[in-house]
């Protein structure tokens, strides 16, 4: 387990009513400022366990440590962005990436004035005032991924945040998000069933092994990602390399 | 242009439709196919008679006041007991069963024994318009509540809500639609009741216009009665319609993201 690692994930066990398995003794650490992938087949448990972390469903048996505290629940450093965007239907742009910082109580100038900048960040500056039946998927993740930063936590936890998602419009969110993220040192939690996903996005990718889940592989690709452009890291041999690799161990999942 | 014409046509053919019922209704009148049976400009003139001779407002202030009352306090006590059901698991165990028998069984039958019950006063028919009306405006409340998108709750949790925030701010506004419903068909279903309860507890109101006219075989009058009350009924649902589809649009409904 590395050292600095922000999640620790220790010996978590997950077995639903009506005795369905899906997690078993899964530890691993999860390194402060890097983006790490859950990945695996449907049915592994990466979102069980990423819920687990999140605070939102509680673990059968293990321990989630975050920023040395036990997790017993949802907590402010952590921030969720949702697979169905989870946005409140009635509410406008703003009012959605202002809703975490609603909830804890922070004035309508404060709150507003946060959210407009985060709203900026993500591009959607003019659709303040829109509602999200008005705007397409990738626009509306987009409103989910604001709403996170909002609240300013260190651990950002995503579900499956493209899988609704086209193809077009997910390669440009995938690149607008590592250059978000590079700036803000946050620490991403990604789930995803896409392995050229993971293997462009991560520091460090767990694999996943199909029920009940146990940690397969810990493979952390060693792609150079800078300033140089996104394009060419779908050309890099690493890249390749790293989807390869996880191909040859997901393989027999299938 | 083609536009024009299009918001023109459905008009037009509902036009088309009220005219082509009352002019079978005109024939089928003079025909006759009864003698009990005034054609549709009989009945129209009778209509026009009873509101200038004061006769039809005057039944209608007596028939509106157990309607409105049992409205208002079905509104009040349904919407709260169906919200109470949909957040608590023992409300819902305790009187799901209840609601779903009164919503299925013929309540009319129920509407005489309350003569027995609470005499022939406002109380009965104040009653028989809740009895009809209160179990859609509270199962519609439970629905509305249950039916809240498990992923807003979840959302709702992982940003830190209370409980409290959940139900304000999450769970209440998501059954707003459905809620308002049931109160359009608790409406629906309470002008049933009046009606009933004024034909078969008391003749009072626009029961006692229908019975007094039948009894002395003033016919366009009776049928004038009946048609006041159907259009009134329909005119009051439709505006409650209409009112609803303003406030609660189907796209912000969220009943799109229901799975």
């Amino acid at each position: 387990m590395s050292p600095d690692g922000i999640v620790e994930v220790k010996k978590i066990g997950k077995i639903y009513d009506g005795g369905v398995e899906a997690l078993r003794d899964v530890s691993l650490g999860l390194p402060r400022g890097r983006l790490s992938t859950l990945l695996g087949p449907s049915g592994c448990g990466k979102t069980t366990l990423l819920k687990i972390i999140a605070g939102l469903i509680p673990a059968s048996s293990g321990e989630v440590w975050v920023k040395g505290k036990k997790v017993d629940g949802p907590g402010p450093e952590r921030a969720f962005v949702f697979q169905d965007f989870a946005l409140l239907p009635w509410a406008n742009v703003l009012r959605n990436v202002a809703f975490g910082l609603e909830l804890r109580g922070a004035t309508k100038e404060h709150r507003f004035e946060i959210a407009r900048k985060h709203i900026a960040e993500v591009g959607l500056s003019s659709f303040e005032s829109s509602y999200p039946h008005q705007l397409s998927g990738g626009m509306r993740q987009r409103v989910g991924l604001a709403r996170a930063l909002a609240v300013d936590a260190d651990i950002i936890l995503m579900d499956e945040p493209f899988s609704s998602v086209d193809e077009q419009t997910r390669r440009k969110f995938q690149e607008e998000l590592l250059e978000l993220l590079r700036h803000k040192q946050k620490t991403v939690i990604f789930v995803t069933h896409s392995i050229e996903e993971a293997a462009y996005l991560s520091d460090q990718i767990v694999l996943l092994s199909p029920r009940p889940g146990t940690v397969s592989k810990i493979i952390r690709p060693n792609i150079e990602r800078g300033v140089r452009d996104p394009d060419e890291i779908r050309r890099d041999k690493n890249y390749l390399d790293v989807v390869e690799e996880i191909w040859q161990i997901l393989k027999r999942y299938v | 242009m083609e536009q024009k014409s299009r918001i023109i046509s459905p008009v037009v053919w509902q036009l088309l439709s009220f005219a082509l019922f009352f002019g079978l209704w005109e024939i089928a009148g003079r025909w006759p196919i009864s003698f009990a049976f005034p054609p549709f400009s009989k009945t129209l003139m009778a209509l026009l008679h009873m509101i200038a001779d004061g006769s039809l407002p005057k039944a209608y202030f007596s028939t509106l006041q157990p309607l409105v009352i049992g409205i208002v306090l079905c509104s009040i006590a349904g919407i709260g007991f169906g919200i109470g059901m949909g957040l608590s698991r023992t409300i819902e165990w305790f009187s799901l069963p209840i609601f779903i028998i009164l919503q299925a069984a013929p309540m009319a039958a129920i509407i005489p024994l309350l003569t027995y019950m609470y005499g022939i006063g406002l109380t009965s028919k104040v009653l028989a318009v809740i009895i009809l009306a209160a179990p859609v405006i509270v199962m519609n409340s439970y629905k509305g509540i249950r039916n809240t998108n498990p992923s807003l709750i979840q959302m709702c949790r992982a940003f830190l809500g209370t409980k409290r925030q959940e139900v304000i701010k999450i769970i209440l506004p998501h059954a707003a639609a459905l809620i308002f419903a049931g109160l359009r068909l608790g409406l629906a279903m309470g002008f049933i009741g009046i009606v009933i309860a004024e034909l078969l507890i008391t003749p009072t109101g626009i029961g006692d216009l229908i019975t007094y006219h039948s009894s002395v075989a003033d016919y366009p009058e009776m049928f004038a009665a009946i048609a006041s009350i159907i259009v009134l009924a329909a005119l009051a649902i439709h505006a409650l319609e209409r009112l609803e589809r303003r406030l609660f649009p189907a796209e912000i409904r969220g009943l799109e993201d229901v799975p």
